[in-house]
């Protein structure tokens, strides 16, 4: 198969112009840059934007456990109306993958119903109770690409530090991933401390919660030596904390959440509680703080932090709904508003959205390069639309984005050179991320 | 005027409102001191007050209040409710709202929770507070005894003391007394704050007899036993020592100062009980009666937009 007429953005180079892709057997067979004439049978690209699908680390799917949220079926296609070709799941399944069996469980699962590729963390601690330290051995042999707790942090600095100086002995994965927010600040929190939840009466947490728990992880992966992924960083305090840690040389990386990096605390307005998210949303200046560091590239990856709830769940007072958002079918649009925004070309953004992730997880995706798999999202980064929630393909509707004017879209998702979504085919035509702009 | 179907927060009231509110109280307050307390504008009118945390007072007062006007009350509290047997909020108002109820009175222990509830019901709701967000009627009827010992409700110097951090009372005070022009001041400890206070239009101090210092109104919040030890202030005996209000400390206040208190008052807490019930100072009573009158004129002026005829002028009608 020929892809001519795109608009190739190598996030690996870091180039970004017109070209055409060969692929054969799954993998990219030839990549040739500047304007070359498509040889008849070659599917046109139409001049839209072809990159490396997305690898999304921490996607929450229901399985094991709570299949009326989310499937392996409904997130993989969610997924890969994203351009989402790589999904890293959560082990806070019921039960969680604290157990080998799970992962296999899992992979036999997502082999069956998903049509794009899915890797499994395994669970940091048994239960995820943040107590005793999980078959970390056992887990990685059974496939595990990382160690972690998912949204639940690990409070005891003894245990984590165990954890870690475990976990950075084995060859591999070798990789903690941490939700690193302070337990006790954090505790029955559901905002951030400010004049905005102030004023509401809101539990809420001071930002520097983040930070501290940023520092503490920092200086345990100094002291431990094992690599270190900070999930969501999403304060100025946090950050500057990870800059001098990247300044000293540290294994530590960051990623950050397209609702983090597109909203902040007052959207949640009037208690809406498609907004309430873990952590809860920030002040603008933090958010702006996070958009900078993604650009910049001191936040390594972005990520859609996918998680499912049903209606009812969220169909309560803001401090009892429950946190979280889906994520997967607004990941580009959202990541987007960087790009529309000025901050960060496209070869930029589709590093943190592929080539980062990959890295940290040892994938081989993440770059337009011969040998490469034909993991390819085709889009158009200027088309406008209004996000209807109704339409996403998840099994469970709770953006924070809906009926939010949008802008990007995915025409076409490649997996090992097959197509597994086309905006207007057989899938799209069902729905996917909403109706188009009037 | 008063054009709201419900009454959430008194951050939504204008002057125009708090005013009409005011006004229509006072001719309430009048009427519950005749013999003859019975009024009729509520004839014919469902009020059921929903109550998700335990209240006496306020549940009284806002019985009483719509009694007197000719409705017929019903009390629910979440003890006796399915809520506790896991039926959800909205299920719970929508279940409710089935029995077309004209005016629902809420209290919830969640900020928000009432808000929400008014989405999901076609009648009038009046939020008796939600979490730690707003208490309004409570700012009425502190607005009520302000008004009619002061002579005005703005240009005066109001100082609020205690748990504001916690208090819905204080929000909605804030809220008020603010939208009527006045100045707050709030006494606390830096642990009993808000965050970011400073954005609030208010002055803060940390030294009550500071910020005691010429006011015409001394508002005390009660301090639930829970937060007393060790949590957010050291201990009762420094709490009081530091923000009772005493006769000492009231003395920096304007000699004809009044002093408020929501109730129910932690008499040797946050107030002496020679202030309490020092007749020329303490208003903590008249606070009380006011609240009746104050729900009264509420509860008339949300009736107003109940369509159909009115209770009087049904029976007429029917007589």
């Amino acid at each position: 198969m020929i892809l001519a007429n795109a608009r190739l953005i190598d996030p690996a180079s870091g180039r970004e112009g017109p070209g055409a892709l060969t692929v054969e057997k799954g993998l990219i067979a030839e990549v040739r840059w500047g304007d070359v004439a498509a040889p008849p049978g070659a599917t046109d690209c139409g001049g839209h934007a072809l990159a490396p699908g997305f690898i999304d680390i921490g996607v929450t799917v229901g399985e094991p456990g709570a299949r009326h949220r989310e499937s392996f079926r409904s997130a993989g296609r969610a997924a890969a109306a994203g351009g989402v070709t790589t999904i890293i799941v959560q082990p806070d399944t019921e039960p969680c993958v604290d157990d080998p069996a799970i992962l296999d469980f899992i992979a036999r699962r997502a082999d069956a119903a998903a049509p794009v590729r899915v890797h499994a963390m395994g669970a940091l601690t048994k239960g995820l109770h943040g107590r005793e330290m999980a078959e970390l051995g056992l887990l990685a042999d059974a496939g595990a690409v990382a160690f972690t707790d998912g949204a639940r942090t690990v409070a005891d600095a003894r245990v984590f530090r165990r954890c870690l100086a475990y976990a950075g002995g084995l060859s591999r994965p070798g990789l903690v991933i941490h939700h690193a927010q302070e337990a006790r600040l954090s505790d029955g929190a559901c905002a951030t401390e400010g004049a905005f939840a102030g004023r509401l009466g809101l539990p809420s947490a001071p930002a520097i919660a983040e930070r501290i728990a940023v520092e503490r992880d920092i200086a345990i992966a100094e002291l431990t030596g094992c690599r270190l992924h900070l999930a969501c960083v999403s304060t100025r305090g946090a950050l500057a904390a990870l800059a001098r840690a990247r300044a000293a040389g540290l294994a530590v990386t960051a990623g950050t959440s397209i609702h983090h990096l597109s909203l902040n605390e007052l959207d949640v307005g009037n208690w809406r509680t498609f907004f309430r998210l873990d952590p809860p949303l920030r002040c603008e200046d933090d958010r702006a703080a996070t958009a900078q560091a993604v650009a910049d590239g001191l936040i390594d990856v972005v990520a859609s932090h996918h998680l499912p709830w049903d209606e009812e769940s969220k169909r309560v007072p803001f401090e009892a709904a429950a946190t979280g958002a889906v994520g997967l079918e607004t990941l580009l649009p959202a990541a987007l508003t960087l790009h529309h925004a000025g901050l960060a070309d496209l070869p930029t953004l589709m590093a943190r959205l592929s080539l980062a992730p990959a890295r940290l997880l040892g994938l081989p995706g993440g770059r337009l390069e011969v040998g490469a798999p034909a993991d390819l999202t085709l889009f158009d980064p200027d088309a406008p639309f209004v996000l209807d929630r109704f339409a996403l393909l998840s099994k469970s509707k709770n953006t924070p984005f809906d009926r939010r004017r949008m802008t990007g879209r995915v025409l076409r998702t490649f997996v090992g050179g097959v197509t597994v979504f086309e905006r207007g085919g057989p899938e799209g035509s069902r729905g996917g991320a909403g109706a188009d702009a009037a | 005027m008063f054009a709201h179907r419900s009454l959430l927060a008194a951050s939504a009231l204008s002057q125009e409102d708090i005013r009409a509110a005011l006004d229509l109280a006072e001719e309430y307050v009048a009427l519950n001191r005749r013999r003859d307390k019975k009024g009729a504008v509520l004839r014919g009118l469902t009020q059921i007050n929903l109550f998700f945390e335990p209240s006496t007072r306020t549940q009284a007062s806002f019985e009483l209040a719509g009694k007197r006007l000719g409705a017929d009350v019903m009390n629910m509290s979440v003890g006796s409710s399915s809520v506790k047997k896991g039926e959800t909020l909205i299920d719970t108002a929508v279940t409710l709202n089935a029995m077309r109820p004209d005016l629902l009175v809420v209290r919830h222990q969640m900020s928000g929770a009432v808000a929400l509830l008014s989405e999901k019901v076609n009648c009038a709701v009046i939020n008796a507070g939600d979490g730690a967000h707003e208490h309004p009627t409570q700012a009425l009827l502190d607005a009520l005894t302000i008004r009619r010992r002061k002579g005005r409700l703005s240009r005066l110097t109001i100082a609020i003391c205690g748990d504001i951090l916690h208090s819905r009372v204080a929000r909605s005070n804030i809220a008020l007394l603010d939208r009527m022009e006045n100045r707050v001041r709030l006494v606390a400890p830096p642990t009993l704050l808000p965050p970011d206070i400073d954005a609030w239009r208010v002055e803060v101090f940390q030294d009550m007899a500071e910020g005691l210092r010429g006011a015409d109104v001394v508002m005390m919040l009660r301090l639930q036993s829970e937060r007393m030890s060790g949590g957010f202030v050291p201990s009762v005996r420094e709490f009081h020592h530091r923000y009772g209000l005493d006769r000492e400390k009231l003395a920096n206040a304007a000699p004809d100062a009044i002093v408020m208190h929501p109730g129910p008052m932690n008499r040797g807490v946050e107030i002496d009980a020679v202030v309490a019930d020092d007749l020329e100072r303490s208003v903590i009573t008249e606070q009380v009666e006011m609240g009746v009158a104050v729900r009264m004129a509420v509860l008339d002026l949300l009736a107003r937009h109940v369509p159909g005829e009115t209770g009087a002028a049904a029976a007429e009608a029917r007589a």
